[in-house]
C-alpha cells in the first residue's frame, strides 16, 4: 500500500463505491475503508436500487450485477386497522430494458460492486473502522483507523460513513441529528419459493413489485411500510420518526409484528420463514438538514450528508449520484493541483444544479408538517377506508345518508375551514 | 367505540421474544462493549420514561436492579439510542472493524 493515497473513501455503500470507482477510472490512486466483514455487511436499504443512476457509473450493469428482480408494479396502500385502499402503476415498460429500478440484496450488490471498484484499480480494506479524520492546518489530511499503524494519508477524504456519520459531526459539519431527523425503519427477510411469491403478487416469472403502505402500518405515526419482492424473500418492514415513536412508546418490532397479523398482509406472507432481522436509521431531515458539504480535503456524500428524499422512498440513487459527483470535483481538483475547500466546492455546485437538492428542496417542508399535524395519517387515511366502506357496501341506505355519514366522519370535531386548509397545506408541502 | 390507531398502539403487546429475532443474524461478538452509559445516575434519577428501552429495535438496554443493563452484543448498529436518548447519556460507536452484526441479505 502506498504511505499516500489521491484519496480515502470511508465506507463502502453506493455513494462511496460510487466515489471510489469513478476516481480509479480517471487513474486516481484510491483505498475505501470499510468496517464490516465485506461490502455490504453493514448496509441496510428496503431494497430498491434504481437503474439510471448506476448506469451513470456501470452501463448495462444489469447483465451481471447480482439484482433480485426488476420492479414492473408499484403499489400504493392506505390502510387503517383491518381495512385497506389501494392504488398502484404497474407498467411493462419496466420490464424489459434498460428497466426502471431493481430490488436487491445490499450483502450481494455491495460485494460486486466492489468487486468492480477492484477491477478498476481500488484497493478495498475491510474490517477496519475509521475512528478519526486527521486534521492539520485546518485541513483533512487523511484517516486514522483502528489497525496498529493504521493512520493512512490522502489529499481528499470521501466521508460516506452513512446515516450516523460521526466523522462529518467531529469535523463539525453538523450537530446531532434531531429524532424528529431520522426514521427508525425494522425490517425482515421472509423465505418464500418464487413461484409462490409470484402467484401471490400477480407477477410475470423474475419480476417484482413494490407495496408502500401508509397509515395503519406504522399506526398513524409519520411513517411508512412495505413489502419488496426478492426473488426468494419478500423484505417487509415498517420505519417511522424517532421521535414519534418514543413518544409514543411504542416497539419498532410491535409494528413490525402487527403489521404482518394485518387481514392484507398475511396472506401474503403465510408459511414464509423469517431469515434475517435489520433496523436501520433513515435520513429524514431534508433540504434543512444537508449539512456542510464540503470541507477542506473532504467531502460528505450519501446519507451521512442527508441526500434521502422519503416522500419517493428514493436514497440510493441520491448517494450513487452524489458520490459521482465528489469524484468529478475530486478529480478536477487533481487537475489543479488543489484540495481546499474552494477547489472542491465544485461537488456542491454540480449537487445543488442536480436532481438531488432540486427534489430535496421540492419536498422540504413535507415530513415536518406531517410531523407537525398528526391528522394527515391518523385521520385522514381512516376516512378514506370509511368512505370506500361506506359507498361500496350496500345495505339499503340511501347513497345520500352515506355521503352525509362520510362527510361528518372527514369533518369529525374540524371545520370544512380547517380539513381545506390541511389540503391545502399539503398539497403546498408536495407540489 | 371501534378501535383506532390510539386504541390499537394502547393495545400493542409484545408477545414476541426478540431473541428470536436477534438469532437469525450472523454475529461477530467482541470482547468490549460499544456503548457506553455515560452517567448511570441520570439514567435514574432523571430519566422516568426509560425510553430507550422501548425503542431500541434490539433490545439492547433494560432496565434492571435500579440500573440500565446493556446487552451489547445484539446490537444492530442502528444508532437509534444515540439520537433518541432523552438525555444525551448514550456513548455510542461503531464496534471495532470486523466485529458486530454482518448482515448476508438485506
Amino acid at each position: 500500500m502506498p504511505e499516500k493515497f489521491d484519496a480515502i473513501v470511508v465506507g463502502a455503500g453506493v455513494a462511496g463505491l460510487a466515489a471510489a470507482y469513478k476516481m480509479s477510472q480517471a487513474g486516481l490512486s484510491v483505498v475505501v475503508i470499510e468496517r464490516g466483514d465485506y461490502p455490504g455487511a453493514k448496509n441496510v436499504m428496503g431494497g430498491v436500487l434504481y437503474r439510471s443512476m448506476m448506469e451513470d457509473l456501470i452501463p448495462e450493469f444489469w447483465k451481471e450485477a447480482p439484482l433480485q428482480r426488476p420492479v414492473v408494479e408499484q403499489r400504493f396502500w392506505f390502510m387503517d386497522i383491518d381495512s385497506v385502499v389501494t392504488t398502484g402503476y404497474k407498467s411493462q415498460d419496466w420490464a424489459r430494458e434498460p428497466y426502471n429500478c431493481f430490488t436487491v440484496f445490499r450483502g450481494q450488490f455491495d460485494q460486486w460492486f466492489a468487486r468492480k471498484c477492484t477491477e478498476a484499480g481500488v484497493v478495498i480494506v475491510n474490517e477496519t473502522l475509521v475512528e478519526e479524520c486527521l486534521v492539520e492546518n485546518d485541513k483533512v489530511v487523511g484517516v486514522r483507523t483502528n489497525r496498529p499503524e493504521g493512520d493512512i494519508y490522502a489529499n481528499v477524504v470521501v466521508l460516506a460513513d452513512g446515516v450516523n456519520s460521526l466523522l462529518a459531526k467531529q469535523l463539525g459539519f453538523h450537530q446531532e441529528w434531531q429524532p424528529q431527523q431520522v426514521a427508525l425503519a425494522v425490517m425482515e427477510e421472509l423465505k418464500l419459493p418464487s413461484e409462490v411469491i409470484e402467484e401471490r403478487f400477480n407477477l410475470e416469472p423474475g419480476m417484482g413489485t413494490t407495496i408502500e403502505i401508509f397509515g395503519g402500518g406504522t399506526l398513524g405515526l409519520v411513517g411508512t411500510a412495505f413489502i419488496y419482492t426478492n426473488k426468494e424473500h419478500l423484505s417487509l418492514g415498517v420505519g417511522a420518526l424517532l421521535s414519534q415513536l418514543r413518544q409514543a412508546k411504542i416497539k419498532p418490532y410491535d409494528l413490525l409484528e402487527n403489521l404482518k397479523k394485518h387481514p392484507a398482509v398475511r396472506p401474503l406472507i403465510r408459511n414464509a420463514e423469517p431469515v434475517e432481522y435489520y433496523a436501520h436509521l433513515i435520513p429524514e431531515g431534508g433540504y434543512k438538514a444537508v449539512p456542510q458539504l464540503v470541507g477542506n480535503g473532504v467531502v460528505v456524500v450519501g446519507d451521512a450528508a442527508q441526500l434521502v428524499n422519503g416522500i419517493h422512498r428514493e436514497g440510493s440513487n441520491l448517494a450513487m449520484t452524489s458520490g459521482r459527483l465528489a469524484a468529478e470535483a475530486i478529480i478536477r481538483a487533481h487537475q489543479m493541483g488543489e484540495f481546499d475547500r474552494r477547489a472542491l466546492s465544485h461537488y456542491e455546485e454540480t449537487l445543488r444544479n442536480s436532481y438531488v437538492m432540486a427534489d430535496l428542496k421540492k419536498y422540504k417542508d413535507s415530513s415536518h408538517l406531517f410531523e407537525k399535524n398528526p391528522k394527515y395519517f391518523n385521520e385522514y387515511l381512516p376516512a378514506a377506508n370509511m368512505a370506500l366502506h361506506e359507498m361500496l357496501t350496500v345495505d339499503g341506505t340511501s347513497k345520500k345518508d352515506k355521503q352525509k355519514r362520510i362527510m361528518q366522519r372527514i369533518l369529525g370535531g374540524n371545520s370544512l375551514y380547517s380539513v381545506g386548509k390541511d389540503l391545502y397545506q399539503a398539497w403546498k408541502a408536495m407540489r | 367505540m371501534k378501535e383506532n390507531f390510539t386504541t390499537k398502539i394502547r393495545e400493542l403487546k409484545t408477545e414476541i421474544n426478540i431473541d428470536d429475532k436477534l438469532y437469525l443474524n450472523r454475529w461477530k461478538p467482541d470482547h468490549q462493549s460499544h456503548l457506553e452509559i455515560i452517567d448511570p445516575k441520570v439514567c435514574e434519577a432523571k430519566c422516568s420514561g426509560k425510553d430507550c428501552t422501548i425503542f431500541c429495535p434490539a433490545r439492547v438496554y433494560e432496565w434492571r436492579d435500579g440500573r440500565i443493563a446493556v446487552g451489547y452484543e445484539g446490537c444492530l448498529e442502528c444508532g437509534a439510542c444515540r439520537i433518541g436518548c432523552p438525555h444525551q447519556n448514550i456513548r455510542w460507536r461503531y464496534p471495532r472493524g470486523g466485529y458486530g452484526v454482518q448482515f448476508r441479505l438485506a
